[in-house]
């Protein structure tokens, strides 16, 4: 970041409205999902405590429930619920469910039984046992379990955003993404906030002696219902087209910031998580994504990339960089990389990509699979004129190209090979050829611009406008600073894209951008 | 009034209760008495079928119980129990009307009813608007069983009420308890393991052990008649004082003045163990009580 460096204050003041907005919608997801919760907890309280031999099941099932981490419960609701508020309000139900029942057999099984016999004795039905006796005796045991609960839901309700259900988690998880710490805090702060003045409040009312209670037990349904309304269903106002975007995306210049001031892009926006957009998008819950031109997933759901015609996103195009003394070490090195040079497109790298990652292929399979067709294998000269070693970042496409590299110097060359792949992000790939840990890793050139050399706003502006001019701007500044050598382009380029479904573009005639905005700006 | 015949309650293959009958007429005082686990709470618990008999057949005024919804029968039902079992959550008033809203009386009605009772039973009026546990143990005895008689039963059923009282209370509330007129019209069966308890309250006995009836009858039977080796050895060690509490000036055809026929030895004695002029009718009365027993033991 180049920016002026702003205070949390400021940031905070500055998105004062989208601050409310997600407080609000925070509290209303954490009621709803509450009352429902009690809703449907307390009457199955009720019942293991009558018939006991229920209680393990139910008390089972309810601390299973528990024990699925978070996001992947979020995850089992899409392909039932889909995505937003729904899926969101369910899965925290399911979180809140097991405090709540638990606490409430303890409760009514913790009623003095002299007491419930005397209930009993007197010709008490077991209705009015219930609702005079042990409800009212049990009721503080019960209202703990409500605390416990709304803590509990308060803190996962910040994972809702994952899903599009809106929260204090927009600010969070953009925050991450973006590496933005005051935009974390905005949404941290409050949603810890929130956890801990319910606390202070519920604690409060568990504390009231019994004849208050009485009177707290009616207005806490009708406290609980007002909360909920603060929660307005997002899908309740819409456009022609929802578009998820990812919270990181949401953040960029080069991303929907560019859509709306170079494109002057007006659509219903959704944050959701790169985890499920894909899927989303196929189960036409989205109609518009953002997502990475080269993902194996846009062929698993048969989605297509609109032509970014006003060039908002930096190209990101592969290739493979060298240390220059790595070059001069292993003189056959460079020419048996370029071998690669212009056989790889965008269209050939997605359906490579969607083998290992969608058809669970090993990388290695799937690259020699490519190299044979293309006519480049050769097989393994087992020379030993030295080891090269090839650096990888750690996602599917860059274990392919590793692949690919190794396969082509151990055919056409006499050196060995050593591959250290998965190594973390750019920072720590680019650490590693520095400091003549790996020989060569392949880059993109976008983030060689953006995240290694940084250079000042204007630079960026100008370089980013065509492909040759990044690649140029790299290379030159690259030999000068590090002294690493990029090589020829792969030929790929993985960038940000906005995607839609295949049939629903054709059919909207969408090709680009442009067409997009076009059409939504169409009555 | 009250008729029990071949009751019995398994749990598995105990027998807590084997077979049991026994009658009880208006107005009269049952007292079940027994060790614990002789099978007396849970014969009592079936007469308002908070537990339901294996076999056998109840009538109370001559209907089967058994036939009856159980909420109904219990409001008919006083119901006493050690713990004294309030409702921790509503106040000393609101313990007392439980019954009567579940009966809905009106509200005057209950007021009324309420009033008269702590007055009977020497509570103050301060106290309607106490919780439980702001009450000492002798003053929760005391609601409880005006919770059982609120709603003026003709039965009452009382497991052990004075079991969590201590002595000095207990002599109290039981003294009280004797004097009370709301009492004496009804028909009791109480539960005890206090053999003194027993032959204070009891207008008869049942002496039961390991689920059976070892025997039924007056205190006195009970004490000049022992079925056997059991009953004796049951009242062995309180025989004197027992005694001394069941003979009266009736049974050894006595005239002390100022007291009734029917008052114990016991009763006139501690009388007169405090008045010096009296002490030659003292000696008297001594004589005739040893004169009944020694003719008690020859019948």
């Amino acid at each position: 970041m180049n920016e002026q460096q702003q205070t949390l204050w400021d940031f905070m003041r500055q998105q004062s409205d989208k601050l409310l907005t997600q407080t609000l919608e925070h509290i209303g997801l954490t009621f709803i999902s509450l009352f429902l919760a009690v809703l449907v907890g307390l009457p199955l309280g009720i019942l293991i405590a009558r018939k006991r031999k229920l209680s393990g099941t139910v008390l089972g099932v309810a601390g299973v429930l528990q024990t699925i981490p978070s996001i992947a419960l979020l995850g089992f609701m899409i392909p039932l619920l889909g995505i937003g508020p729904k899926p969101a309000i369910v899965a925290l139900l399911l979180y809140a469910l097991l405090p709540i029942i638990r606490n409430t057999y303890t409760g009514i099984t913790g009623v003095d039984a002299s007491v419930k016999e005397a209930a009993t004795a007197m010709g008490m039905s077991q209705w009015q046992i219930l609702f005079k006796v042990e409800l009212p005796l049990a009721m503080p045991v019960i209202l703990a379990g409500i605390r416990t609960a709304t803590v509990i839901t308060v803190g996962v309700a910040t994972l809702a955003s994952y899903i599009a259900a809106g929260g204090l988690g927009e600010f969070i998880f953009g925050g991450i993404s973006l590496n933005n710490t005051n935009m974390i805090l905005a949404g941290a702060i409050p949603a810890a906030l929130l956890a801990i003045l319910f606390d202070f409040l519920l604690s409060r009312v568990q504390n009231l002696n019994i004849r208050k209670l009485k009177k707290a037990t009616i207005v806490l349904p009708v406290l609980l219902l007002l909360l909920s309304s603060f929660y307005l269903i997002p899908s309740a106002y819409g456009s022609k087209l929802t578009a998820g975007f990812t919270p990181e995306f949401m953040g960029r210049q080069d991303g929907n910031l560019g859509l709306q001031s170079k494109y002057g892009l007006k659509i219903h926006t959704i944050v959701i998580s790169d985890a499920v957009m894909y899927k989303a998008a196929y189960e036409k819950q989205l109609d518009v994504i953002s997502g990475y031109s080269t993902d194996g997933r846009l062929k698993a759901y048969d989605l297509v990339v609109l032509n970014d015609d006003k060039h908002i996103f930096p190209p990101y195009y592969a290739a493979p960089i060298v240390r220059e003394d790595a070059l001069k070490q292993f003189p056959e090195l460079e020419k048996t990389l370029n071998l690669l040079s212009g056989k790889i497109n965008d269209t050939v790298m997605t359906e490579l990509n969607y083998r290992t990652d969608y058809l669970h292929q090993s990388p290695g399979q799937v690259a020699k699979d490519f190299l044979v067709s293309k006519n480049l294998w050769r097989p393994d000269r087992g020379g030993n004129a030295g080891v090269v070693r090839i650096g990888s970042k750690i996602f599917g496409e860059q274990y392919i190209l590793a692949n690919m590299y190794s396969m082509l110097i151990k055919g056409y060359t006499d050196y060995g090979v050593s591959t250290k792949t998965g190594l973390g992000g750019t920072k720590i790939c680019f650490d590693a050829l520095t400091n003549n840990q790996v020989d060569f890793y392949p880059e993109y050139t976008g983030t060689g611009l953006l995240v290694i050399l940084q250079p000042s706003q204007n630079v960026v502006n100008l370089v980013e406008a065509s492909k040759e001019k990044t690649y140029n701007y790299d290379k030159d500044e690259f030999e000068k600073r590090y002294q690493i050598k990029w090589l020829k382009p792969i030929g790929f380029n993985n960038a940000y894209a906005l995607m839609m479904r295949k049939k629903q573009a054709a059919d909207l005639g969408v090709k680009t951008i442009s067409d997009l905005k076009n059409y939504l700006d169409k009555k | 009034m009250i008729k029990v015949e071949h009751l019995g309650k398994h749990f598995g293959r105990v027998k807590a209760v084997d077979d049991i009958s026994f009658d009880v007429a208006e107005h009269e005082t049952m007292v079940l008495l027994g060790t614990s686990g002789c099978g007396k709470t849970t014969t009592l618990k079936m007469l308002n079928r908070l537990i339901e008999p294996t076999h056998g057949k109840i009538y109370i005024n001559n209907k089967n119980i058994l036939e009856e919804k159980p909420e109904i029968l219990r409001r008919s039902i006083g119901y006493v129990l050690q713990n004294n079992g309030l409702f921790p959550h509503y106040t000393v008033g609101e313990n007392i009307a439980i019954v009567p809203q579940l009966l809905k009386w009106e509200p005057k009605k209950i007021q009324h009813r309420v009033s008269e009772l702590l007055e009977k039973l020497h509570l103050s009026k301060d106290l309607l608007g106490a919780y439980p546990n702001e009450l000492s143990g002798g003053q929760q005895q005391r609601v409880g069983l005006a919770r059982a008689l609120v709603s003026d039963p003709p039965v009452l059923l009382m497991d052990e009420p004075f079991g969590a009282l201590d002595n000095v209370t207990k002599a109290k509330i039981r003294a009280e308890f004797k004097a009370l007129d709301e009492l004496k019209k009804k028909t009791i069966i109480m539960v005890t393991h206090d053999v003194q308890e027993a032959f204070e309250l009891g207008d008869r006995i049942c002496l039961m052990d390991v689920g059976k009836i070892v025997q039924q009858g007056t205190p006195s039977d009970l004490l000049f008649k022992p079925k056997n080796k059991f009953v004796r050895e049951f009242l062995e060690e309180q025989r004197l004082q027992l005694e001394f509490k069941t003979i009266t000036l009736k049974d050894i055809n006595q005239n002390v003045a100022g007291f009734q026929p029917e008052h114990s030895v016991w009763h006139v004695l501690e009388k007169l163990k405090s008045d010096e002029n009296k002490s030659q009718g003292f000696e008297h009365l001594m004589s005739a009580f040893y004169q009944y027993k020694q003719q008690q033991a020859h019948e």
